[in-house]
């Protein structure tokens, strides 16, 4: 009956998986090996450490004072990306809520809504961004003609963040609505009966069940925040360099090997930070149940 | 819904949809301005379909995107089918994750990582430069495959396992079992991941931008370029058109699956249970 239940692996079936496996290897494990290879080598493709010592200690002058060039650009990535993850979550899990209540119809459409601007292609959205903030943009307009002075936006942390807001809060309405949805009233009215106010219910039953798309979420928006080098260029001004765009810069200046090694060591933070979230999220999970 | 979720979904969606009216409005300027509306004018538009270089960049995204999609629809969905039926219990989890390694990793460093190894085996059989056409179709290959097995692994564990078999006990080849039996089951599955597969690769613009060479320009390499330098209004009419094909597409999919995919969706959440 087991046999039967499952079938068994024929060679029709291995020859059908043959030409994944073979590609995956080729072109998923071989590159990120790449990776490793180009940041410890130099432009002979000897054996260096020059690359990584590099990264840690390259120093430059900013605002008179001398700083870690990219520690300092790491450092700015991180805080930039955990402020924009933040914002998205605050603003995002409200509307992530509001929509899974709604009725049938209603939620249909408004993830249909959510959804419009996600596929627009992400230089686009941003640099909407850019021609309403820019300082003879259309924010600036506005608040001139019903008399307020302008504001310079353009060129700050505050832009940069705005625009990776913009361009990734999708990604965290859409896993939490996802969850939310599946959810069962009826704890929630439970937890009324037996007591809850709106913020406890809210803090107890309606928060812990949603995790699992919170944690997507999160996921979905800190990476691509962290890793982007466009947003930073646009809104930026170009004056906040992002790990991104140092990593960009040294590929368009054919610096291939110190390229590789600012993605290797990204890679490796990536990994233990995902590692350390998902920690901290089991242990939520286990505390709040 | 109550009143305060009402301002408040309204003012999301004003966050959301603010920039892309204002493009959308001032596709339509006279002038350059990007603040003050002078007057209506169909000329950003007439300049666009003058531009050779974006119409042949929109004519090498689709073709991008139809290879790519077609490629990993055929390869991805036989090794979901493949992966389905395996035993061995390393062999499926090393799969696993190496699947979910490019759906994890930043764009960039998948970009990064494809073109050091094609610069590599490029300098290695003597060559200037090895990026072309064909290293972006590989990555796009490569970026697009986890989607597709992803969408199709969950259709294979939701058939009834003894539909194949009954098929071959009433005479069918292994082919034919799988194409008569097992094909039509899965095929919803299918649609969907060529489907994503086909908007991943269009609108990827980090991966193509490290994989680009020759002169082979997508359209969201295109968009890159034109905003490096000036703003140019030009851009805005690419933008409008761009949101109503995919306000369109939408709206399309929509409508279609209205009719049967919510009987679909009671009989999965069934299935799960």
């Amino acid at each position: 009956m087991k046999e039967r239940g499952k079938g068994r692996a024929t060679l029709l079936d291995r020859l059908l998986l043959a030409p994944y496996s073979v590609w995956a290897v080729i072109f998923i494990l071989v590159p990120l090996a790449f990776v490793a290879y180009y940041a410890f080598t130099d432009n002979n493709f000897h054996f260096t450490t020059d690359n990584i010592v590099k990264f840690f200690t390259a120093s430059s002058e900013v605002e008179g004072r001398e700083v870690r060039t990219y520690l300092l650009i790491f450092w700015r990535s991180f805080k930039l990306a955990v402020i924009s993850t933040a914002v998205c979550l605050l603003l995002g899990y409200p509307m992530a809520f509001i929509t899974a209540r709604a009725r049938p119809r209603v939620q249909k459409t408004l993830i249909t809504l959510v959804m419009i601007p996600m596929w627009m292609n992400f230089l686009i959205r941003t640099y909407a961004w850019m021609t309403i903030l820019q300082d003879t943009g259309i924010l600036n307009g506005l608040l001139a003609s019903i008399g307020l002075g302008r504001i310079h936006i353009i060129g700050t942390e505050s832009a940069v963040v705005i625009g990776m807001v913009y361009d990734y809060i999708p990604y965290m309405i859409m896993p939490i609505y996802s969850v939310m949805a599946k959810m069962d009233v009826r704890l929630m009215e439970a937890a009324r009966d037996l007591g809850c106010n709106n913020l406890n219910t809210l803090r107890r039953v309606i928060f812990p069940l949603s995790l699992p798309g919170v944690i997507s979420g999160v996921n979905m928006v800190l990476i691509p925040s962290i890793s982007t080098f466009y947003i930073s260029q646009k809104l930026g001004n170009g004056k906040f360099f992002l790990i991104g765009d140092a990593i960009e810069g040294q590929y368009v200046a054919n610096n291939l090997h110190f390229a590789a090694a600012i993605a290797f060591i990204m890679m490796i933070v990536l990994l233990a930070a995902m590692a350390l979230l998902r920690k901290l999220a089991d242990r939520r999970v286990e505390g709040g149940v | 819904m109550k009143r305060a979720s009402r301002i408040y979904t309204a003012l999301i969606l004003l966050f959301l949809f603010a920039p892309i009216v204002i493009l959308l409005v001032f596709s339509f300027n006279e002038t350059k301005s990007l603040s003050v509306f002078s007057g209506f004018s169909m000329k950003w538009y007439r300049e666009l379909f003058r531009d050779r270089d974006t119409l042949s960049a929109v004519r090498n995204t689709l073709v991008l995107a139809v290879i790519s999609s077609l490629v990993s629809t055929v390869m991805g969905t036989a090794a979901a089918v493949g992966m389905h039926k395996l035993r061995s219990k390393w062999y499926r989890a090393a799969l696993d994750t190496v699947t979910n390694i490019p759906m994890i990793n930043p764009d960039i460093i998948t970009g990064i990582s494809l073109m050091l190894m094609f610069v590599f085996v490029g300098r290695f059989f003597g060559l200037a430069t090895s990026l072309s056409f064909w290293t972006m179709l590989l990555a796009h290959i490569t970026f697009c495959l986890p989607y597709v097995i992803l969408q199709v692994l969950p259709k294979l564990r939701q058939m009834d396992p003894a539909l194949p078999e009954a098929a071959r006990d009433l005479g069918c080849t292994p082919l034919q079992a799988f194409f008569k039996a097992e094909l039509p089951e899965i095929l919803p599955g299918i649609i969907t991941g060529m489907i994503m597969a086909f908007t991943l690769s269009l609108d990827d613009f980090v991966i193509s931008y490290f994989t680009q060479g020759n002169g082979f320009q997508t359209l969201p390499i295109r968009i890159y370029s034109m905003t490096k330098k000036t703003v140019t209004p030009k851009m805005y009419a690419l933008a409008t058109i761009i949101f109503f094909v995919i306000l369109t597409l939408l709206l399309i999919s929509n409508l279609t699956d209205q009719d049967d995919g919510d009987k679909h969706k009671t009989k999965k959440v069934k299935s799960e249970d």
